[in-house]
Parts: C-alpha cells; sequence; structure tokens
C-alpha cells in the first residue's frame, strides 16, 4: 500500500492541468488575437522590418521545438537529446513536398492562399514522416533508463545528419536549394498556436496525467493500472510529430537547408529552453524560446559568450534552481489580467480616498 | 506569459525604433562571414581585407566624395545565422552592396534573398557554382569549385611534376567546398587516366591513419585532397608519420598551410589566386601593409575580399551613384586590372575570368609552377 | 585480400582502441561509483591535451615526454576533481536528470571556456614524440603509436591490479555496490569519489595527450565525439565495469577503422552509433555488464 500512499501525496502535492474554465478560453483567445493583430499591424505597415520579422518566425519555430520537446522531456521526464534529428527530418520532408507542389499549385483556391495550401500539405507530410522516425526511436527507447536513453537520442540526431548528408535527394554537404519561401508571419503564427494549443488540451486530458505520473513514479503508476508502454510511446511520437512540423516551418522560412543547421547544437539548445522555461511548463518553455532566441540577437556583439552563457546557466539551474524559470507552473492570462485590474482598481481606490481626506 | 510577451515585444519595438536615424554621410558595405567558431580563420580574413581596402581607399579620399565603412557581422558558418546577419545589414545599417558571405553555404542562403532585393553581391570567396546563376546582382571575385577542381585534375595528370594517370581523391563529406572541388576533379581525371580511390573524412574526425593506409595501398600517384588548413595539416602530418610519399594536391583552402605545417606540406601542391612571393607592385604592398595593420600573414580569402572591396568601389566610381541598379550594370561591365588576385572581368553569370596559380611548397615558401589561365 | 593493408588496419585499430579504453575507463569507473554519465569526461580529455601543449610550447628546455605527461595528468586529475566538488555533490540525491543536465551543461561549459581561452582555431601539437615511423618490414609504424599502444596496455595491467589488489581499490568496489555499508564500515565516501574522479580524469588526459599528438592537433571540440565514442565503448563493454570499458574500447576502435578501410569511410560514424543502438537494445547492460533491476 506504500506506493499507492505515496501517489496520493504526489498527486496532491503536484499541480495536475484542470480543463481550462469558459471564460479563461475567451480571455485566452482574446489576448492572443489581440498580439497576432498587433504585431501583424506593425509587419505590414513595415514598422517591423524583415530583420525583425524573420527573427518573429524564428522565435515561433523555437516555440513550437521547445513546446514539442516539453512533452518528451518535461512531462513524460525522459532525457531527449535529439530534437534537431526530428526538426530535420520534418524540414527535408516539407521541403522536397514544397519544391515539388510550387510548380503544381500555382493559383489561390478560393479565398485560400496557396502558401497555405502547399504549407498544409507539405507540413503534414513533415509530421508524417518525423512521427514515424519518433515510433521507430521511441519503441526500443522503452527499454532504456534515462541516462541510456538520452545517447540513445543523441546518437539518432547523428545518424539522422550522417544519411542527410550522405543522400542526394537532399543535395549532401551543398544544400537543398530553391525551397519556396512561403512562410509568412501569419501561417507560422496560428500554426504556433495551434501546436500549442493542442499540447495544452492534451496535457490536461486524461492521457496528459498519465504522462505526468509516468514521470512522477513509473513503477507507481504501472500498479495503479496505467499502461505506460502506450504512453511512453504516445508522448515521444507528439513530440517528434510536432519536432517536425517545426521543421516545417523552419524550411519554408529560410528557402534554404543545410546539414549543419541540425547538429547536436541544435539540440542541445532546443534543451536548454526547456530546461530553463522549466520541465513540464508551456508557458515556461515560450517564455525561455522568446528571450533565447532574441537575446542573441540583441547581444550580437557578445556572441563568443553566448554558448558559454547557456552552458553556465543550465548548470547554476540545476544546482539552485532545477525547477527551471516557471517551474512546472502556467501563466494563465486571464489571473494576470485580473491581478492588473485589482492593482489598477486599488490606485484608484486610494486616490479617491486621498481626495476625500482633503 | 502574454504579458511578458507584450512586454519583450514593446522593449524590442522602442529599442528599434531608437536603432534608427543612422547616418548617411558614408557608403556602407556589408560583410558576412564566420567570426567565430571553426573556421573563423577564413571569416576575420575576409573582414581584415575589406577594413584594410577600405582604410587605404578612405585615405585616399574615399569613395564618390564620401567615407567608406565596412559593417562586419558573424554568419557562424550557419546559413541561418548568415541570413539574420544579412537581414540586419539591409534593414538596421541600411548597406549599399554586400561583400559576403564568405562561405558558399551560406551566400546560397543569402542569395535568395538578395536577388528579391536587387542588392548587390560581391562575394570574396564563395567558390560553389550555384552563387552566381539566375541572379544577376550576385557576382563573385574567386573562381568556381568546378574551374578549381578541372585545373587541378589537368595539372595532375598533365605537369612534368606530377604526370599521373591514377589518383586518389580524399575529401571532407560535411562540407559543401570540399565537396564540389572533388566531384570536379574526378570527372575530369576520369576522362584522362582513372580515380582509384574515393574516400571521405567528416568534419568532426581526426584520425586519418585507416584511409590514409588504403591510399597508400592503392597503385595511387597523387592525392587529390581538397580541403582547409586544419584539416589538410592534419592529414599531411599522418601521412608524414606514416612515411607515405605519394604527392598529394589540393585547391585555395590549403593557403596558410605553411604557417604551421611547413615540414609535412614540403613538396606538395595546391592551386590558389595568387602566389604571396608574386614581384608584382601591388602584391608586395598588400602583404606589408596587411602584415602591418594585423601583424601576421595575409591568406588568399584576405586577398579576395581586399580586391572585392576596390572592385566594387570601382564600380560604384563608374556607376557615378550607390544606385543599386546603376551598380549592378556597371559591375557586370567592370574591368579591373590592378588587382592582387589578377585582373577581375565576368563573364555572364558573374564569375570572374581568371587565372589559378600552381604552387609548390618548397622549404616553407610558396613556390610559382604554373599559371593556367581562365577561360 | 592485402595481408600487408590489413595488419596496418590492425595496427590502426589498437591505436584508436587504446586511446577509447582509455577514456572509457573514467566514464565506467564514474559510473560505477555514482551512478552518472559524467559528460564533461571529453572536456577533461581535451584540457590533458591543453595542459600538455602548455606544458611543450611554453618551457623552452625540451623535457623528457614522461614528465609532460605526468603533469598534464595530475592537473587533469585536479580539474576532475573540482568539476565533481562543484557541480555534482550537490545533486547526489537529486533526480537522476537533474545530475544528468548538469553534467552536460558542464561539458558544453568546458568547451566554451576553453574556446575563449585558447581560441577555435587548432593548436599544432609539437612532435614530443619523433615522427620517424618504426620499419617491421614494409610497414611503416609511427612512433607515436607505439607509446600509445604499450603505455595504455601497460597502465591498464596497474589499474586492475590497483582496483583488484589494494585498500583504497577494495573501498572503490564497495562504495561502488553499496554506498551506505561502505560507510558504515567506515570508508570516507567523499575520499573515494574524488580519487575515483582523479585516476579517471588523469586516465581520460592521458588519452587525450596520445590522441593529439597522433593526430597532431589540439582544439577546443575535441573531446567531443571521442568522448562519444569512447561512452559508446563504455556501454558497449558494460558500463561500471573496467574490464569491459577496455573491451569495449578496442571492439569501437576496430569496428571504426575497419569500416573506414574495408566497407565505406562515408558511413563509419553512422555504423558507429548504430552499433551502439542495437547493443542498448538487444543487451543494454553491455558484454560484461550484470542486468540491474530498478529498485522500487
Amino acid at each position: 500500500m506504500g506506493i499507492l500512499e505515496r501517489m496520493m501525496s504526489k498527486s496532491e502535492q503536484k499541480k495536475v492541468y484542470k480543463k481550462l474554465s469558459k471564460s479563461s478560453i475567451i480571455v485566452n483567445l482574446s489576448v492572443i488575437f489581440v498580439i497576432f493583430i498587433v504585431l501583424n499591424t506593425l509587419i505590414n505597415t513595415g514598422v517591423l522590418n524583415r530583420y525583425y520579422s524573420t527573427i518573429l518566425v524564428l522565435i515561433l519555430v523555437a516555440i513550437i521545438m521547445s513546446t514539442s520537446l516539453n512533452i518528451g522531456t518535461g512531462f513524460l521526464g525522459q532525457l531527449i537529446l535529439g530534437h534537431a534529428g526530428f526538426m530535420a527530418i520534418g524540414a527535408y520532408t516539407a521541403a522536397l513536398i514544397g519544391i515539388a507542389l510550387n510548380d503544381v499549385i500555382v493559383n489561390d483556391f478560393l479565398f485560400i492562399s496557396r502558401n497555405l495550401i502547399i504549407f498544409v500539405i507539405a507540413g503534414s507530410g513533415a509530421m508524417f514522416t518525423a512521427s514515424i522516425a519518433g515510433l521507430l526511436v521511441g519503441t526500443p527507447a522503452l527499454r532504456l533508463r534515462g541516462d541510456y536513453l538520452g545517447i540513445m537520442t543523441l546518437g539518432f540526431g547523428e545518424i539522422v545528419r550522417v544519411i542527410i548528408t550522405n543522400l542526394e535527394i537532399t543535395n549532401g554537404a551543398q544544400g537543398l536549394m530553391g525551397i519556396p519561401r512561403l512562410m509568412t508571419f501569419p501561417i507560422a503564427f496560428w500554426t504556433t498556436v495551434i501546436v500549442v494549443l493542442i499540447i495544452y488540451l492534451f496535457m490536461s486530458s486524461r492521457h496528459g496525467r498519465a504522462i505526468l505520473s509516468i514521470r512522477e513514479d513509473e513503477i507507481a503508476s504501472e500498479s495503479v493500472g496505467i499502461n505506460i508502454t502506450k504512453y511512453k510511446i504516445m508522448g515521444f511520437v507528439l513530440a517528434s510529430l510536432f519536432g517536425g512540423l517545426g521543421g516545417a516551418v523552419f524550411a519554408f522560412q529560410g528557402g534554404f537547408l543545410a546539414p549543419v543547421s541540425f547538429g547536436f547544437i541544435k539540440s542541445v539548445e532546443i534543451f536548454v529552453i526547456v530546461v530553463l522555461g522549466g520541465m513540464g511548463s508551456i508557458s515556461g518553455a515560450i517564455i525561455a524560446a522568446i528571450i533565447l532566441t532574441f537575446l542573441p540577437e540583441l547581444l550580437r556583439e557578445f556572441d563568443q559568450y553566448r554558448l558559454l552563457l547557456y552552458s553556465g546557466l543550465l548548470v547554476v539551474t540545476m544546482l539552485f534552481r532545477p525547477q527551471g524559470l516557471m517551474g512546472t507552473k502556467e501563466l494563465d492570462p486571464k489571473k494576470q489580467i485580473r491581478k492588473v485590474y485589482r492593482f489598477i482598481k486599488k490606485i484608484i481606490k486610494k486616490d479617491i480616498n486621498k481626495g476625500s481626506d482633503l | 506569459m502574454k504579458k511578458l510577451l507584450v512586454l519583450a515585444l514593446t522593449l524590442s519595438t522602442v529599442f528599434l525604433l531608437s536603432a534608427c536615424g543612422s547616418s548617411v554621410d558614408s557608403v556602407k558595405l556589408g560583410v558576412i562571414g564566420p567570426l567565430t567558431g571553426d573556421y573563423s580563420m577564413y571569416g576575420l580574413a575576409v573582414e581584415n581585407g575589406a577594413k584594410l581596402a577600405a582604410d587605404e581607399i578612405n585615405a585616399a579620399g574615399g569613395v564618390l566624395g564620401l567615407d567608406l565603412e565596412i559593417i562586419a557581422y558573424d554568419s557562424k558558418g550557419d546559413p541561418t545565422e548568415g541570413v539574420n546577419a544579412y537581414n540586419r545589414l539591409r534593414d538596421e545599417d541600411e548597406i549599399d552592396a554586400l561583400i559576403g558571405g564568405t562561405f558558399s553555404g551560406v551566400t546560397l542562403a543569402i542569395k535568395e534573398l538578395a536577388k528579391e532585393d536587387n542588392m548587390p553581391v560581391l562575394t570574396p570567396t564563395a567558390t560553389n557554382p550555384d552563387v552566381t546563376l539566375e541572379a544577376g546582382n550576385v557576382f563573385r571575385a574567386c573562381y568556381t569549385d568546378s574551374y578549381q577542381g578541372t585545373v587541378a585534375a589537368v595539372f595532375a595528370n598533365e605537369s612534368t611534376e606530377i604526370g599521373a594517370s591514377k589518383a586518389a581523391v580524399l575529401y571532407n563529406r560535411d562540407d559543401a567546398y570540399s565537396e564540389g572541388l572533388a566531384m570536379a576533379f574526378i570527372a575530369e581525371f576520369e576522362t584522362r587516366g582513372t580515380v582509384v580511390e574515393t574516400l571521405t573524412f567528416g568534419a568532426g574526425d581526426d584520425d586519418y591513419s585507416s584511409v590514409l593506409d588504403v591510399i597508400a595501398a592503392s597503385d595511387a600517384e597523387v592525392v587529390f585532397l581538397p580541403g582547409y588548413v586544419a584539416e589538410v595539416g592534419a592529414i599531411l602530418t599522418q601521412a608524414d608519420n606514416k612515411a607515405i610519399d605519394i604527392p598529394f594536391v589540393g585547391g585555395d583552402g590549403w593557403d596558410g598551410i605553411e604557417a604551421d605545417y611547413a615540414s609535412v606540406a614540403e613538396g606538395n601542391y595546391f592551386g590558389n589566386h595568387y602566389a604571396k612571393s608574386d614581384e608584382a607592385q601591388v602584391v608586395v604592398d598588400f602583404v606589408a601593409n596587411y602584415e602591418a595593420s594585423f601583424g601576421d600573414s595575409p591568406n588568399a580569402l584576405a586577398a579576395l575580399a581586399y580586391d572585392a572591396v576596390y572592385a566594387m568601389v570601382a564600380a560604384m566610381e563608374d556607376a557615378e551613384s550607390t544606385d543599386a541598379d546603376l551598380i549592378i550594370a556597371a559591375l557586370a561591365g567592370l574591368d579591373y586590372q590592378n588587382a592582387v588576385t589578377g585582373s577581375i572581368r565576368f563573364d555572364a553569370n558573374g564569375d570572374p575570368i581568371k587565372s589559378i596559380t600552381m604552387i609548390q611548397i618548397v622549404s616553407g615558401e610558396h613556390l610559382v609552377i604554373d599559371k593556367v589561365e581562365g577561360s | 585480400m592485402d595481408v600487408e593493408l590489413f595488419i596496418k588496419q590492425i595496427i590502426n585499430s589498437l591505436n584508436t582502441g587504446s586511446i577509447y579504453a582509455l577514456v572509457a575507463i573514467g566514464y565506467t569507473m564514474v559510473y560505477g561509483i555514482i551512478r552518472l554519465i559524467n559528460f564533461a569526461h571529453g572536456e577533461i580529455m581535451m584540457f590533458g591535451a591543453y595542459f600538455a601543449f602548455i606544458i611543450a610550447t611554453s618551457i623552452p628546455v625540451g623535457l623528457p615526454f614522461f614528465v609532460i605527461v605526468l603533469v598534464s595528468m595530475a592537473l587533469a586529475a585536479l580539474m576532475g576533481i573540482l568539476t565533481e566538488k562543484i557541480a555534482y555533490k550537490k545533486l547526489r540525491t537529486a533526480p537522476r536528470i537533474s545530475a544528468l543536465i548538469t553534467a552536460i551543461g558542464m561539458s558544453l561549459f568546458l568547451q566554451n571556456l576553453a574556446q575563449l581561452i585558447f581560441g577555435a582555431n587548432p593548436k599544432v601539437m609539437p612532435q614530443v614524440i619523433s615522427n620517424e615511423p618504426i620499419m617491421f618490414g614494409n610497414i611503416a609504424v609511427p612512433q607515436v603509436m607505439m607509446y600509445t599502444i604499450s603505455m595504455s596496455i601497460g597502465i591498464m595491467i596497474l589499474l586492475t591490479l590497483f582496483v583488484k589488489k589494494t585498500r583504497a581499490g577494495k573501498a572503490m568496489r564497495a562504495v561502488s555496490q553499496d554506498k551506505e555499508a561502505a560507510m558504515l564500515m567506515g570508508i570516507n565516501i567523499n575520499g573515494i569519489i574524488s580519487l575515483t574522479f582523479a585516476i579517471g580524469s588523469a586516465l581520460g588526459a592521458l588519452g587525450g595527450i596520445f590522441y593529439s599528438i597522433a593526430y597532431s592537433q589540439v582544439y577546443p571540440t575535441l573531446g567531443v565525439m571521442t568522448g562519444l565514442k569512447a561512452f559508446i565503448a563504455a556501454v558497449f563493454g558494460g558500463i561500471g565495469n573496467i574490464g569491459g570499458a577496455m573491451i569495449g574500447g578496442y571492439a569501437i576502435g576496430f569496428i571504426e577503422t575497419m569500416t573506414k578501410g574495408y566497407i565505406s569511410s562515408r558511413w563509419s560514424d553512422a555504423i558507429v552509433f548504430g552499433v551502439l543502438i542495437l547493443i542498448l537494445l538487444f543487451k543494454p547492460s553491455g558484454i560484461l555488464g550484470k542486468n540491474v533491476k530498478e529498485k522500487v
């Protein structure tokens, strides 16, 4: 019975994802809409030039990559050091499909732009191939403990890179050229929103809770009837699937792919985002993705210290704040808005009170 | 989280607005290259070469009566970083023309955007044939991978020094430049003799003993080894340790090999853009000024960047404007004679018609063996 | 089949295998004691090579090879102990994933530190061992390979004796079997952990020095691929098992060299990683390791 008791106390301690209330959904969506409208207007009016709009899309790619890795590393608690491998598979699949479709689909269909049509087809292809890879890596990985799994995924990432370098269709080290650059900010933005939303809904479902329980205590979860095999594979496949989609966005943004962009360092960068943001926090991963993508651009002059800083932060975080920036907590805009609202109300009240004193 | 996002974006907007308002009293040239990381020696050479040229030009009165300014950004050798750097140069620094990127991969990624922008691009060192294809605004100051590989094959086969009919090829499969040269060499050499072994190594490899023994056991009379100094040096050292005495032939990536690897490189050959030992006044001056400014000896990349800046400025003077269309037209019709790496004239693609200097390393010095004229 | 070439490739295999074995021992010893994959071990190896480089280039009198090696090994040992004290000690009871992330962080940190101190460009290792090859009939064997193979085997014999026969060695084995029980028997756990890191790091540094002399260069990312392959060797032999690490080292060296020589130089890395994945799938405990059930 000891296990069950431990299980109970753990589930009490840890925050479990709750279903969103209706008002929360409305507030969240409207906040997202406002952000979109503001950014899109800034881009369309040219206030944010191409330099900044490109970085914005790269931030969105980083958000997709880190929230997807978060399923495997943050929620499932598995050490995955080859996420760039899934990204590469997705990017190359999408790019090849995109190149093939570029001459086939030339017109908009009704009110849907051809960019979107090509992206949806190519992105689906990317998710398909990446999730097949995830299945291939994830299934045997079940037999492995954390550290071995890390090494195995690292090996997987390296193998993907070697294969891409040696294949004819990917044009090897020369790099793949002529990919249609059809990634617009709206497509990237809404893709990211949908990915984050799906991951959130998934994590707040019964399946999500099962995955969280595996992270907390594998043996205990098994003893209360959770199918560990099924959920581990599910987590792995979902992580790789969205990782592949992130790769697709990346491919259509740059228009050029080379194996050098998907090395071990890329995997580490995504991993660092997840760890610093807080393993198991979606909003933490988003915040860390924004900061860690934007900061290096601001600090171009200090570039040589960037990786030193990242790695130092990684060690210091683990030593002094192993739960990361956000821990497993999430930010809820509704709560924040309420806080701001109360704060303003308080100030107004104070002013009124002061006024009455006079 | 959303609040933070908004905050971050507001901050970035403020930053962006404050960054505006750049001065207009100078002509700006952007430079992109790997300034940090494994290949930084090449990016830094390009930056230094460009800056040296700009200093000289400014001392002589500038261009179109304005100061010439060089703004260099790091690409880390990564295409995505290179594109970010280019966007920043275009949008934030508002450059008039681009000298770069240094590596082919980065330049190919930038090319797609630069084509849309109609940005005059003169890359000093990107040798991949695709760089200038179907892009009227992109030119280069160096010859292409395929031309270089072909010339090396002709040299390996025809020259009195080597005269080989059986060759082995060893190249870096992770590097577009190395692979490009190797493929061109193989295609040309196969028409003249046989390539008995084609072997590769990867970017992370250090142990070449196994592939070197395979080469030694073959009946190859020459080894074609396109690559950069660091890997070529290690390979030649290991070949020397194994007492392999087949001659090696390489490309312009070898330039500077004599600094650290003079003894093991002794007697081997490579094709280059110029020879440091050339007695032409412009070469002598360039080498002397470079050594005085930066404390070390210039490699071919520095010379090419130096020439590229001069050529770009010549085009601007011809166009009497910094208007992109006029510069591009002027570049297309340019005939710049007095360059360190020979005269610069462009063909219809935007590739230069230049000669290749075949060099042998003899007692740590460059000995000019042959000069193959461009076609 | 060319017999001469085959013999040469065997010698090459022994050479790379010796280096992998030396480095793999460090991984395996640390894992045996604190159940941690010390990702930073490859970087200790790299620093070992830099120490040798600095000593050999900065001291004008040509020091004998053995002095350079011993001083570098001692410095690397110190570095290993410090790494453990600073980064790992606090996390001994923390979840395993935290310790692993820290190890990855340390590895990257040391790499970038080296890049900042020494620059990214490779440094040319001075010829501390003569570059005249020794001829066995028609077969030229570089002297550094002779040194590497013979010294590695000698040191591995010494290490085996140390672990089997001495008091400290016995204490080490006791700690790796059951930390609490060992503590109750009066064994100084912290001391033994430090000793393990010291020995592992010193051997790793020796591997790094041989590596950089044989392949002529030393640079900040030198430990990454070699460290990874040495780790694969440790897993191959059964992690936690010193004898296994040696066998694994030679096995990986053999597989890699022979793949490059006889199958394809293009796919050798993919094949080595493929071997790793196959072993993990079919015998995760390695060829000499014991199966350990996860404790509840």
